[in-house]
């Protein structure tokens, strides 16, 4: 089986002409985390996956990958696998023969090949479809096949570009689950790219938020969420309010403001929309000095207390939920 | 009443065009089909239900076998080019529909590109032929640039009115049929497949022997069909650059119909029609073209 090995990007950068797609980033991932890079379009994710995968030239810096640097290898050779957005599995090739194609490539027998690849498929619980052309296979299906033909290489890395893009939102609950249960049985590191936060938050051990080429801030999902480092990564994840506090930038998580009608300590807010969520509700606001806020309201609390849209509220918080932010960088 | 409009509105959608090829394709055919079994003397035609005309065109190739008689020398040279041609235009056809799909990355310069190709088209086939002949003649440009650079010592005679010339003329003119629908297919193989290949440890040459070529196989068939039947049918390419020396099928069936040997030139036209019907199901065998529809 894979044998899972740490992973180094050192001031890794990637130039396409004048415009530098990812800019000198520093990474380290431990063998068997599941990683996200999470980030805007356009922000070097996709970059950074592609040179980890070897797709992608690095113009400077390492990749290292147990103890090689890897940066001058092909794909194959580096031990890494990659997932494809669109699954990108052979149209013209049986489920069984997506699978063993890397087999093949390498001058594997045929039975040998048929052996492994039936391995790789029940690993995926795919067996039953192994003589299906991909086009028979649903969404999910040739997520699994895809992630089959990835796995069967024994990878020391996994790489999965935008993997759940594709699936329709039930989907897409389903199959994180599935991937968070693979990476945590095989026990190599997964790096997903995706600009879901939600995504993100809910797979990652590491998370890796990226801005302009450059890492705005990475650790577990709770240190981000509740530590945002920037107004970019705040913002960016949702669920807190960016605002200005004497000269300085703060944030508060929208479901520590709580709402009371006019008058009294706190800030004055006029009700702009309610949106019911079911477990909460929603409440955006706007003070007088047009900052825009978010309150999210247990839905108990807010029927005990409603509000409707044009309505004055006095919006509190607790002193310690203010969390400072720096500039964003 | 409107579940009557709707059942039949596809069949008057469809019923211009199937018009149109009744009268101008199966009409024709079957005229030639019928005309094949008349009889003809010297002066006369007459409708008749005779195979006079199959057996003359194969007058004693039977019995003269296992030397070959005049028909089927005739037919074995016709598929002789066309076998060449078909490699040729094929092995270039891809080429080019690879190089325009997977080196260029422009879309722009692939679609002008692409148009380049098709510049033989502007003009007629007989011009673009005519237009060999000062190139490849005995005083030629090819020839007074071998002489002067010192490469020969006296005009290249193969060069023109050969098989050499043939060859090239039918190339010139077909390959573009094989470059179109091999780009067709090619430039819908999503490019992530080949990424996928390359993560898989696939060599170039084996991304292009597994993935490429079985996924651009529709585009190599059709391309296919095109060059075999233009080139088994062709009797002005052969003729004009062959010297008029060179049999082929389709120049047998000219100089019968020059003749005004109707019947036998049906009959031979129905034969070379079930030569090319059988090459075409062969190919047909191997490769799906609906898909490419």
């Amino acid at each position: 089986m894979a044998r899972p090995a740490d992973l180094e990007l050192a001031s890794v950068t990637k130039r396409y002409g004048d415009t530098t797609a990812v800019d000198s980033i520093n990474l380290k991932i431990k063998a068997g985390t599941y990683c996200c890079l999470l980030g805007p379009s356009g922000c070097g994710k996709s970059s950074t996956l592609r040179m980890i995968a070897g797709h992608e030239a690095v113009s400077d810096g390492d990749i290292v990958l147990g103890h090689d640097i890897v940066n001058k290898l092909p794909p194959a050779k580096r031990g890494t696998a990659m997932m494809f957005q669109s699954y990108a599995l052979f149209p013209h090739l049986s489920v069984r023969d997506n699978v063993a194609f890397s087999l093949k490539m390498k001058g594997v027998g045929k039975v040998d090949r048929s052996i492994k690849a039936t391995e790789a498929l029940k690993l995926v619980d795919m067996t039953r479809y192994a003589e299906r052309l991909p086009a028979q296979l649903s969404g999910g299906q040739q997520q699994r096949v895809a992630l089959a033909r990835a796995l069967v290489t024994d990878p020391q890395l996994l790489l999965l570009d935008e993997p759940l893009s594709a699936l329709d939102p039930f989907l897409k609950i389903k199959v994180r689950a599935e991937l968070k249960r693979f990476q945590r049985e095989l026990g190599i590191s997964f790096i997903h790219v995706t600009h879901s936060q939600e995504e993100a938050m809910a797979l990652a051990d590491l998370i890796v938020i990226m801005n302009n080429g450059k890492i705005e801030q990475m650790g577990t999902p709770r240190e981000i969420f509740n530590a945002p480092s920037t107004e970019f990564v705040a913002r960016f994840i949702g669920g807190h309010n960016v605002m200005p506090l004497e000269g300085r930038s703060i944030s508060v998580r929208a479901d520590r403001l709580s709402l009371s009608p006019g008058g009294g300590d706190g800030v004055a807010a006029s009700v702009r929309e309610v949106e019911y969520q079911g477990t909460a509700v929603y409440v955006s606001l706007a003070t007088d000095a047009g900052i825009e806020m978010t309150a999210i309201v247990p839905e108990r609390a807010f029927y005990q207390q409603p509000f409707e849209t044009g309505d004055t509220v006095t919006v509190h918080w607790n002193p310690d939920d203010i969390h400072e932010l720096s500039a964003s960088a | 009443m409107l579940e009557m409009k709707s059942r039949w509105a596809p069949y008057w959608q469809a019923a211009p065009l199937a018009i149109v090829l009744l009268i101008f394709f199966v009409l024709p055919l079957l005229v030639t089909l019928a005309v094949s079994f008349w009889t003809y003397t010297g002066y006369s035609i007459e409708p008749a239900m005779v195979s006079d005309n199959y057996a003359s065109a194969f007058d004693k190739c039977l019995a003269s076998l296992p030397d070959l008689c005049t028909t089927f020398r005739t037919y074995l040279s016709t598929l002789k080019f066309c076998l060449i041609v078909w490699l040729i235009t094929l092995v270039l056809g891809f080429t080019v529909a690879y190089f325009l799909v997977f080196e260029v990355k422009s879309n722009n310069m692939r679609l002008i590109l692409a148009l380049i190709t098709t510049i033989p088209f502007w003009t007629s086939n007989v011009i673009r032929m005519i237009s060999w002949i000062p190139l490849l003649g005995r005083n030629g440009v090819v020839n007074q640039w071998l002489l002067s650079v010192g490469l020969i010592s006296e005009p290249l005679d193969w060069l023109l009115y050969s098989n050499f010339s043939v060859v090239l003329a039918l190339v010139h003119l077909n390959t573009v049929f094989m470059i179109v629908p091999i780009l067709n297919s090619m430039s819908r193989i999503d490019k992530s497949l080949v990424e996928a290949a390359y993560d898989t440890g696939a060599s170039g040459w084996q991304t292009l022997w597994n993935v490429i070529i079985p996924l651009s196989k529709t585009g190599i068939a059709i391309g296919s069909i095109f060059v075999i039947t233009v080139v088994m049918g062709d009797f002005i390419s052969i003729g004009l650059m062959g010297g008029q020396q060179i049999a082929s099928a389709g120049k047998v069936i000219e100089s019968q119909i020059n003749a005004l040997q109707f019947p036998i030139a049906a009959a031979n036209a129905v034969v070379l029609l079930a030569i090319v019907l059988m090459i075409i199901w062969t190919l047909l065998r191997f490769v799906d073209i609906r898909k490419e529809l």
